[in-house]
C-alpha cells in the first residue's frame, strides 16, 4: 500500500479532521470542556496502567474476548464464502456498546466527574452507560426522545432499574438526534462536574477518535481470531454503520491490509429510492452536526430530515466523520439493507443458527448473506453480530401483526 | 465604516448603552417577523439579531426551540430569513442586523451564494452559534472581504488566552455569554459576571454585550451597568409566542408583545 494512502487511515489530525470531516462544532461554552477532554484523553492514552484497567474491565465485566464463530448452516444456506460471525451479542449487557461506556467511565472517573449524561435511541448506549454508571457509583441521566421511550419500554425500565434518571425529551422530532440536543444543552449548563458520555463515533472531537480506540477491540480480537482459527486474514469484513461504532471498531486494525474489503451497511429503510431511511453515506450530502462535519440526511434548505428504520439504533441521520472519509477514499465501500431484507436475515439467522441478532446486526447479516453467496467457497467474511435481538422482539411481533 | 461600528461609536460618544433583542425570522410569520423589527427599533432596539430557523438549535433553551418550531412549521428558509431583511431594509437602512444561527443551513446554501444574497439584503453581521474561530477559517474570510461583521461569542468557560484570541478575530462586537448553560436559563451570578467582563475589558477596544439570562428592565439595566450592551432574546420570543395562532397582527398586540424591549430601554436610560 502507497505511503499516502496509508497516511490517510491515521486520522484524525491535531485538530480532529478527517480529511475535510470531522471537527468541532460545539458552543462556546463546551470549548474548554472538550479541550480539556482531549488532553486528559492525549495523556492517558499513553499510559499502560490506564489501558490495563480497561482491559480488565473488559475481561471480567464484560466477558471478553467474544467468540469468533463460524455459522455452518448459514454458510451452507448461502452457498458462498464461509461465514464466521463476531459476537459482541454475547458481551455484558448485550452489545458492543459497553466496550465504549467502560471506557469513557474510566475516564470520567480519571477527571473527577461525578456526574455522567448519554443520549440513547434504542436504549442500548443508555443501558450500558447506566451499567457502568452503577458499576462505577457515578450519577446518571439518559435522555431519550419521548417516541423512543414508547417504542423502547423494557429498556427504558432497565435503565431505571440500574439507578439512571431517563429524562424524556419532547422537542423536535422526538427522537435520537433530539436527545443529543439536549444531552449537549444539559452539558453546557453542567459542564463542571458533568461527563458528556457519547455512544457512537460522532460528535465534537476527540469523541469520534476515543469512541474508536475504546471500540477497536472488536477488530484486534477478529484479527488475532482469524489468524488462529481460519490460518489467515479474511477476505471481507460486513457491519451495520448507524453513527458506526460497531464498524468502526471491527474495521480499523483491518484497515491497512489491503487484501480485506470492507462494507458498511446502513439502514435503506422502506428504500433509498423513498425520503423513509437512514442512509447519509448512501443518499445524503456533507453537512454541520452534533459537533461534526459528516454526511447527513439534510433537506436542500439545511434543516435535518427525520429518518427512517426499523430499527432504532440505526435511525439516525447522521454517520461517523471517520466513516465519511473512509467512503470518499474509497477504502470501505458502504451499501445499504432495507427493512424487510433486514427482518428476512433476522428470521433466517434464528432458524438457521439459533442466535436472534438485533434489527441493528440483522442490516449486517442481510447484506453479508448476499456477498457470501457471490463469493467463491474458498473464501471467509466476518459479519458484526453488534448485538442481540431481544430487545426487539415486540417491535417484530408488531411489525409483523403478532400479538404476544 | 459598517452599520455596526456607526452605531456602536454613536452609542459610545453619547455614552448610551446598546439594546440588541432577538428573535426568530419566521416566528409567528414572515410579514409579522418584519412588522417586529421596524416596532423594536421604534421602541429603542439600536441592533437587531435575526435569527435562522435551524432543526437542532442544540445551544437554545425551550423558548427559542419552540419559536424556531413554530417557524419551520410554516416552511420558514434561509432564503425566507434573507428576504426578511431586505424588506426591513426597504424602510430603514441604518439598524444594523445580525443574522444569528447554526451553520448546517448555511454550509448547505454555500458559503459564496450566502454571502451574496445576505450582502444584497443588507445584513451587517454574521453570529454562527456553532462554529467556532477555528472551524469558520473560509467563511470567515469570505465575510470579511465582503464586509460583513463575524460576531463570536465568550463564555465563562473561555480562559483569558482564548478570549484575547477571541476578540481579535471579532468585528463588530464581542458577544458575551453571561451563564454556563442555554438562552432563556436563568441569570443569577451578576458578581462572576462583573469579573469576567472587567477581564475582558483588558482584553479588547470592542463593544462587549451580554446575552443569555436577561429577562426584564431590572437585569437588563444590571447587566448593562457592566458593559456595552444587552442581548434580551427569550423574553421577547416568550410574548411572541402567544402572537403564534392569529393571522395578522393589530397595533395593540405589537405594542403589548414587545414592551418589554421598551421597558428594558426606560431602564438602561437611567444608567448614567
Amino acid at each position: 500500500m502507497s505511503e499516502v494512502k496509508a497516511m490517510a487511515f491515521d486520522g484524525p489530525d491535531d485538530s480532529g479532521h478527517f480529511g475535510p470531516y470531522g471537527g468541532i462544532f460545539v458552543g462556546e461554552t463546551l470549548i474548554a470542556a472538550v479541550a480539556k477532554l482531549e488532553e486528559v484523553y492525549k495523556e492517558l492514552s499513553g499510559n499502560e496502567e490506564f489501558w490495563r484497567q480497561f482491559d480488565k474491565e473488559l475481561k471480567y465485566y464484560v466477558g471478553r474476548p467474544s467468540p469468533l464463530y463460524f455459522a455452518e448452516r448459514l454458510t451452507t444456506h448461502c452457498g458462498g464464502a464461509q461465514i464466521y460471525l463476531k459476537r459482541e451479542d454475547l458481551n455484558h449487557t448485550g452489545a458492543h456498546k459497553v466496550n465504549n461506556t467502560i471506557g469513557q467511565a474510566l475516564l470520567a472517573k480519571h477527571m473527577d466527574k461525578t456526574r455522567i449524561i448519554a443520549e440513547t435511541g434504542a436504549g442500548q448506549h443508555g443501558v450500558a452507560s447506566a451499567t457502568v454508571a452503577a458499576r462505577l457509583g457515578l450519577e446518571c441521566h439518559v435522555y431519550m426522545g419521548a417516541e423512543d421511550i414508547v417504542r423502547q419500554a423494557p429498556n427504558v425500565y432497565r435503565m431505571k432499574l440500574l439507578g439512571a434518571n431517563v429524562v424524556s425529551v419532547d422537542s423536535g422530532s422526538r427522537t435520537l438526534k433530539d436527545a443529543m440536543n439536549e444531552a449537549l444543552r444539559d452539558w453546557a449548563t453542567n459542564v463542571d462536574n458533568t461527563y458528556y458520555i457519547i455512544g457512537t463515533v460522532a460528535g465534537p472531537h476527540p469523541y469520534p477518535k476515543l469512541v474508536r480506540d475504546f471500540q477497536c477491540v472488536i477488530g484486534r480480537e477478529a484479527r488475532e481470531q482469524s489468524l488462529e482459527q481460519i490460518g489467515r486474514l479474511p477476505d471481507a469484513l460486513v457491519a451495520c454503520v448507524g453513527g458506526g461504532s460497531n464498524a468502526i471498531g471491527l474495521f480499523y486494525p483491518f484497515l491497512k491490509d489491503e487484501c480485506v474489503s470492507m462494507y458498511g451497511v446502513e439502514a435503506a429503510g422502506h428504500g433509498l429510492d423513498t425520503n423513509e431511511h437512514a442512509a447519509p453515506l448512501n443518499a445524503g450530502i456533507p453537512g454541520v452536526l452534533h459537533g461534526n462535519r459528516t454526511y447527513l440526511m439534510t433537506d436542500d434548505t439545511g434543516q435535518i430530515m427525520e429518518t427512517h428504520s426499523i430499527s432504532a439504533g440505526l435511525d439516525y441521520p447522521g454517520v461517523g466523520p471517520e466513516h465519511a472519509w473512509l467512503k470518499d477514499i474509497n477504502r470501505v465501500k458502504y451499501v445499504a439493507a432495507t427493512d424487510s431484507e433486514a427482518l428476512d436475515a433476522f428470521h433466517k439467522l434464528t432458524l438457521l443458527e439459533g442466535i436472534i441478532p438485533a434489527l441493528e446486526s440483522s442490516h449486517a447479516i442481510a447484506y453479508g448473506m448476499q456477498l457470501a453467496a457471490d463469493m467463491d467457497v474458498s473464501h471467509r467474511i466476518i459479519i458484526n453480530l453488534s448485538g442481540r435481538g431481544d430487545k426487539d422482539i415486540e417491535t417484530i411481533a408488531t411489525v409483523e401483526g403478532i400479538e404476544l | 465604516m459598517s452599520r455596526i461600528a456607526a452605531v456602536t461609536e454613536k452609542a459610545r460618544q453619547e455614552g448610551n448603552k446598546l439594546l440588541i433583542p432577538y428573535l426568530v425570522a419566521g416566528d409567528p410569520g414572515l410579514l409579522e417577523t418584519v412588522k417586529l423589527m421596524h416596532a423594536l427599533v421604534a421602541n429603542g432596539a439600536d441592533v437587531i439579531e435575526l435569527g435562522i430557523p435551524f432543526s437542532d438549535p442544540a445551544s437554545d433553551g425551550p423558548i427559542i426551540q419552540r419559536g424556531v418550531e413554530r417557524s419551520l412549521a410554516r416552511g420558514t428558509t434561509l432564503v425566507d430569513s434573507l428576504e426578511v431583511v431586505r424588506e426591513f431594509r426597504q424602510i430603514d437602512q441604518a439598524t444594523p442586523i445580525v443574522l444569528m444561527g447554526y451553520l448546517n443551513p448555511i454550509e448547505i446554501m454555500g458559503y459564496e451564494i450566502f454571502i451574496q444574497n445576505a450582502t444584497k439584503a443588507g445584513v451587517d453581521g454574521v453570529l454562527v452559534v456553532d462554529m467556532p474561530p477555528a472551524e469558520s477559517t473560509e467563511l470567515h474570510g469570505q465575510l470579511q472581504a465582503a464586509g460583513i461583521d463575524t460576531i463570536y461569542l465568550v463564555s465563562p468557560t473561555t480562559n483569558a488566552d482564548r478570549a484575547a484570541f477571541i476578540a481579535e478575530y471579532s468585528s463588530g462586537y464581542l458577544y458575551y455569554i453571561s451563564l454556563k448553560g442555554v438562552t432563556g436559563a436563568a441569570l443569577t451570578d451578576y458578581e462572576s459576571v462583573r469579573k469576567n467582563i472587567e477581564a475582558l475589558r483588558k482584553l479588547t477596544d470592542l463593544p462587549i454585550v451580554i446575552g443569555f439570562g436577561i429577562k426584564d428592565g431590572t437585569s437588563a439595566r444590571a447587566m448593562a451597568e457592566l458593559s456595552d450592551g444587552v442581548v434580551i432574546g427569550s423574553a421577547l420570543v416568550a410574548k411572541i409566542a402567544k402572537l403564534a395562532a392569529s393571522e395578522g397582527i393589530s397595533e395593540e398586540q405589537i405594542s403589548f408583545t414587545i414592551a418589554i424591549i421598551k421597558e428594558a430601554r426606560k431602564e438602561i436610560n437611567k444608567i448614567v
